[in-house]
């Protein structure tokens, strides 16, 4: 099987403009949303939901009123003000690692497993598709990736699917890194902006860091061909393989208003060089450069 | 008074908007709490005047006391320690910190030491005092930079918190303790989607906020709707214009190339203001 994951380091380049177009493009595919916080692809593909489960993981200490004597060790080894000046714990600031119930002498805190997320499975026009929602200010959002990326990939290999499509979060923190361990190719979407080429530049080097093969594409190029020009010409130097860049078109906001992937909306500049860059990573995953 | 400009969107125009408000109100600070990819320096080129590295205590144990008991394994929830045969080994990219196993441990054979994680710069941009912070590539936890950066709040002016797209934890360590949010978004399903999860994170933080569609234009009748049904101020728009995204992409803040972009941003500071100093507590 092969896994090929859009990140961008940036957000708002088109991961999933992307991703959705792909999916659509393979024609049979397990498509996993791995952006927990802020999952949008399930607005372009529709899965129908098969099955739910909530995602519980990490931690958050209660301290028992009834047992607690005031004698605050607990508020003393907390190192994220998680307990209060009246011995309860701020959930939003515990950090689940159980320092206060080491120290307490009289064991009244409890370490409760917490819910932080939910994750679907569902059957959708172009394949399975698994993805997730982390609930709001909760942590861990790099377990819940770890899992959708497990669960997408057991049901590829269950009904014999070869291809595995994932839309990455924005950033290069805990769940990017989630996202693209042991990735068969990371597709990085930038823009030539100041900000899509700084951003660029620190995605490429955590995919050099984590030893997952990369490629670049530029979105929206002709806000600033000259920085297009200068991306292609970066990547070329460091020898990292570019697709052919996608035009800005204002189609994008209307395909998404109307919930279909960009080349299902209609036959626009983005759309018909999408199709071109699906090829060229399409090769590139099943091994051009190897 | 501290502003936090959030979006549960990646790309929605956070920065933009951030810089902004700094470059209208001037005398202010801004401090850019997206340390995966800190943007705001891009537009404000500042001069850095001082550098500090981040870091977080991780354990070293010392193994002629240690006598593999396995405490210090049983204490840390986050599988960052644990004895593996003869001897303990340490995870440092999975260690929170917290020191739960220097505290288990019954030899005292637990030392913590620092291991950097990031760097906060901060300097001056015109009268605009700047602090940023930048996670070093491959780690995977952005919160003990953001908090550093937030060490430096200046409470005497008015500061301006850029935080990272999203709605997890790094988000929440950026916009808590702000006086208000203000979020932005835009006006598509994805925009939508995504700021009611942003809303949700507002309301469990009990902090105050307001939204800006931003590229508004095809489509804001839904967000507009459900402004109305949540109560949130609109506290503006900003009208898709390419002059915008061009000034964008060429490294200019549009503020100073597009005379409209200005005056929107001039009267969403103003309501900005305006419902952060009305908030009830």
């Amino acid at each position: 099987m092969k896994e090929l994951v859009v990140i961008s380091g940036k957000g708002g380049t088109g991961k999933t403009t992307l991703l959705g177009s792909f999916a659509a493009l393979a024609g049979r595919s397990v498509i996993a949303d791995c952006d927990v916080d802020a999952p949008d692809l399930y607005l372009l593909l529709h899965p129908e939901i098969e099955h739910q489960e909530e995602f519980r993981a990490g931690k958050l200490a209660v301290i028992d009123r009834e047992r607690c004597t005031g004698c605050g060790r607990c508020a003393e080894v907390c190192r994220f003000d998680a307990i209060t000046a009246d011995f309860s714990v701020e959930p939003l600031n515990c950090e689940g690692c159980g320092a206060c119930r080491v120290v307490c002498p009289v064991e009244a805190v409890e370490l409760r497993e917490n819910t932080a997320g939910d994750w679907f499975r569902g059957q959708t026009k172009y394949g399975p598709m698994v993805y997730a929602r982390l609930r709001p200010s909760e942590e861990n959002s790099g377990k819940l990736v770890v899992l959708v990326r497990k669960e997408a990939r057991a049901w590829a290999e269950g009904v014999g699917i070869e291809l595995l499509l994932t839309d990455g979060p924005p950033g290069i923190g805990c769940p990017v890194i989630a996202s693209i361990g042991n990735a068969d190719l990371a597709l990085i979407v930038t823009e030539p902006t100041p900000s899509g080429v700084h951003d660029l530049e620190r995605a490429l080097a955590l995919c050099r860091h984590f030893n997952v093969p990369a490629m670049v594409c530029v979105n929206k190029f002709d806000l600033n061909p000259d920085l297009d020009g200068e991306i292609r010409a970066f990547c070329h130097s460091a020898e990292v393989a570019v697709t052919e860049s996608i035009p800005f078109d204002d189609s994008v906001p209307r395909a998404i208003g109307q919930g279909l992937p960009l080349v299902e909306f209609g036959d626009g500049p983005a759309s018909r060089v999408i199709a071109r860059v699906w090829r060229e990573a399409q090769r590139e995953l099943m091994g051009g450069m190897t | 008074m501290v502003i936090a400009v959030a979006s549960g969107k990646g790309g929605t125009g956070k920065t933009t908007i951030a810089v902004g408000i700094a470059i209208v109100t001037a005398r202010c600070q801004l401090l850019d709490c997206d340390v995966e990819e800190p943007n705001a320096h891009l537009f404000l080129r500042p001069d850095i005047t001082q550098t500090e590295v981040v870091t977080i205590p991780v354990p070293q144990v010392d193994q002629a006391r240690c006598t593999l008991c396995g405490h210090c394994g049983e204490a840390c929830q986050f599988h960052a320690i644990a004895v593996m045969g003869r001897q303990v080994l340490v995870f440092p990219e999975l260690c929170h910190g917290c020191g739960a196993c220097a505290l288990a441990c019954p030899e005292a054979a637990i030392r913590e030491v620092p291991r950097p994680v990031g760097v906060v710069e901060s300097g001056s941009a015109g009268q605009i005092a700047f602090v940023q912070g930048r996670l070093n590539v491959g780690e995977p936890m952005a919160t003990p930079v953001i908090r550093a950066v937030k060490a430096h709040l200046d409470s005497t002016r008015l500061t301006i918190i850029d935080a990272a797209p999203g709605t997890a934890c790094p988000v929440v360590e950026a916009v808590k303790g702000s006086d208000f949010c203000l979020l932005v978004t835009e006006p598509t399903p994805f925009g939508l989607s995504d700021l009611r999860m942003a809303v949700e994170v507002m309301e469990k933080l009990h902090l105050a906020s307001g939204v800006v569609i931003n590229r508004s234009g095809e489509g804001d009748e839904a967000t507009e709707e459900f402004c109305r049904s949540t109560g949130l101020p609109l506290l503006g728009r900003i009208p898709f214009d390419r002059r915008v995204a061009e000034a964008y992409a060429h490294g200019q803040h549009p503020v100073h190339v597009v005379p409209e972009f200005a005056r929107r941003l001039e009267d969403i500071v103003a309501r900005t203001l305006d419902c952060a100093q009305r908030r009830p507590q």
